[in-house]
């Protein structure tokens, strides 16, 4: 249940996962700014209320599995992961270091508890259907536990992804949930100039998707729409989350020149004075 | 000589051999290794039955998934299912898989370190008629340069189905190269394999081999005829089995070329970066020998009968024959 106590608390945290990532990416000098800062209330919503997880055994067998397919949104990853008590909030400033395990896309090699390696765009949507059939091959087709992929939009562009939503729709895959990032921008600008992606509701549902839309910095209207999904049966379920790239800080909020640039010191300090107001 | 020591087939140089395709091997062995281990699942890209997976999906067909023709997805739908703790063997046509969806393995299978075995049939030249779209030549090369990534290429259908066996037992991710066309028995089910080791197949009866030939895939029948041939003409050879390109029986070879100080190989794939690369660098490295390469030479194929294509692409017994009488004049 989601009290107002618990989103006052929700909100407090996506905060300080900004100011996190921010802070990261200063060092890192390269990297990605607006999509991590976009999906800071999702990525916060599931570790600190929606998964079943451990970060204390991460290996925990009946937690749900969650799958980011846009690897390059990982500084949202890592930064909600080190304050879920995963590894030190410290070690956040070695992103894209030599020898650090914080890869510039993530590598479960180096950190074991994520569930895959990512970065180019496209297969996550597969794996997580994977995943998703093989746990009903071993629990049958009321399996308790769910399986999610984070998806981009920009990703909905390759091949692979609508092989993998044609797949999950044949299979009926109702623990398989996909949360679409619909911050409408990709590298080189808006995504219906780049590769026009609507009617996107329409696209998953001619797939036999479930859709949902939502907005995706709306605690309250997620959690009811992640509690639809899961009543939903013969289906498997998109979430579309339609979210401000760059959120929380203004200069950065819809501008695609963010998505694929890291902040300058100088830029950090005004982003993360608006941060911390 | 056969080598006593390995129990090959007694009537392999019969005119009347029995002729299997190394494929159908695999299509036995994925049962067998389906029965043997409940995690076994299997997935296809719409060729189950080209591809023999079809006794595996009659037999456990709730751990049977057909992906459609999406070979991109085949893979990765593979890696989930891995991540779960199965045993996913996926097939398709070599040129489309490893062919089209190379990427995807690298990241999802080997980067990520889950297992999964890629099997691409139809491999090489003996595709015959359907011509050069579907004549894998260079899917040696896409995967051997794969780390995290082993490539085993049997010599025949008895081999295909150990190697299978013993792949869904393997912790590491693999690519299993196969043949559509029949090719003769050339291994019993007496004959030792295992993954990482090469076996001489033919030597001389006595003394020593003036010439090492090192054949990977359903080649191996044709050097075979050659080795025989040869010997009649007084040239000893002794004749290894490179059903395992990676990992490579490094000792084996060194054992060869330091017999023979030269070699042939002969593989159905491009001459560049294929089976005969890698006995290259691991000799020029540790011991610089004479090779001569039997393979296919910087072209694509054509359609045509798979006998008439290993013979006009040089690949055949009087190719390998050629190559051997070449590099024995090279000898140091």
């Amino acid at each position: 249940m989601l009290t107002d106590e618990k989103i006052l608390e929700l909100e407090k945290k996506a905060n300080d996962i900004r100011i996190s990532i921010i802070e990261m990416l200063v060092p890192a000098k390269s990297g990605h700014t607006a999509g991590p800062l976009g999906m800071a209330d999702i990525f916060t919503l599931f570790y600190f209320h929606i998964l079943k997880h451990d970060s204390q055994n991460p290996s925990w067998e009946d937690r749900d599995r969650l799958v980011l397919s846009n690897g390059h949104i990982c500084p949202v990853y890592y930064a909600t992961m080190a304050h879920a008590g995963y590894f030190p909030v410290e070690e956040l400033q070695t992103l894209r270091k030599l020898g650090s395990r914080l890869q510039g896309h993530p590598h479960r090699e180096y950190m074991p508890w994520l569930e895959t390696s990512s970065g180019p765009l496209g297969s996550g949507l597969s794996q997580a259907s994977g995943m998703a059939l093989a746990d009903r091959i071993d629990h049958g087709a009321n399996t308790s536990r769910l399986i999610y992929a984070f998806l981009s939009d920009g990703e909905l562009n390759e091949g692979n992804t609508w092989e993998g939503v044609m797949l999950a729709g044949k299979y009926k895959l109702r623990n398989l949930i996909a949360i679409v990032d619909r911050n409408n921008i990709q590298i080189e600008g808006v995504t219906e100039e780049v590769m026009p992606l609507e009617p996107l509701a329409d696209k998953w549902r001619a797939f036999n998707w479930h859709v949902i839309e939502v907005s995706g910095h709306d605690f309250r209207a997620l959690d009811e729409a992640l509690k639809e999904a899961q009543a939903v049966y013969e289906k498997p379920t998109v979430i579309i989350a339609h979210t401000i790239p760059g959120k929380g800080v203004s200069f950065m909020e819809r501008d695609y020149k963010w998505h694929g640039k890291a902040p300058t010191k100088e830029e950090a300090e005004k982003a993360l004075l608006e941060l911390r107001k | 000589m056969l080598n006593p020591k390995l129990k090959l087939n007694p009537k392999i140089f019969n005119e009347d051999v029995e002729q299997v395709p190394i494929r159908r091997g695999f299509g036995e062995g994925l049962l067998i290794a389906g029965e043997a281990d409940k995690n076994v699942v299997a997935l296809c890209a719409d060729l189950t039955e080209s591809t023999q997976m079809h006794f595996f999906a009659n037999k456990f067909p709730e751990r049977f998934v057909q992906v459609g023709v999406a070979e991109q997805n085949l893979v990765t739908v593979a890696s989930g299912m891995a991540t779960m703790g199965k045993i996913p063997f996926c097939s398709s046509y070599a040129m489309f898989s490893p062919g089209r969806n190379w990427e995807q393995i690298r990241t999802t299978i080997a980067y990520n370190d889950r297992k999964v075995i890629i099997v691409g049939s139809h491999s090489g030249i003996s595709v015959g008629p359907d011509g050069g779209t579907h004549q894998a030549l260079e899917d040696i090369a896409l995967m051997r340069v794969m780390p995290n990534m082993e490539v085993l290429s049997p010599c025949d259908a008895i081999e295909a189905k150990k190697a299978t066996q013993e792949l869904a037992k393997s912790k590491k991710s693999a690519y299993l190269r196969l043949v559509r066309e029949k090719t003769p028995i050339i291994t019993t089910e007496e004959t030792p394999f295992h993954i990482g080791k090469s076996e001489i197949f033919w030597l001389p009866d006595v003394g020593f081999a003036q010439v090492g030939i090192i054949v990977t895939g359903g080649l191996m029948y044709k050097a075979l005829l050659a080795a025989k041939e040869l010997e009649a003409e007084g040239i000893k050879t002794k004749v290894m089995n490179l059903a395992s390109i990676k990992p490579l029986d490094v000792n084996a070879v060194l054992d060869l070329a330091k017999e023979t100080k030269c070699l042939v190989t002969v593989e159905e794939h491009q001459v560049a970066c294929g089976a005969g690369s890698a006995i290259a660098e691991v000799l020029a490295e540790n011991f610089p020998t004479p090779i001569e390469f039997v393979g296919v030479r910087d072209q694509f194929g054509q359609s045509g009968t798979p006998s008439e294509l290993i013979e006009h692409y040089n690949m055949g017994k009087d190719a390998i024959k050629e190559a051997v009488k070449k590099v024995l004049k090279r000898k140091i």
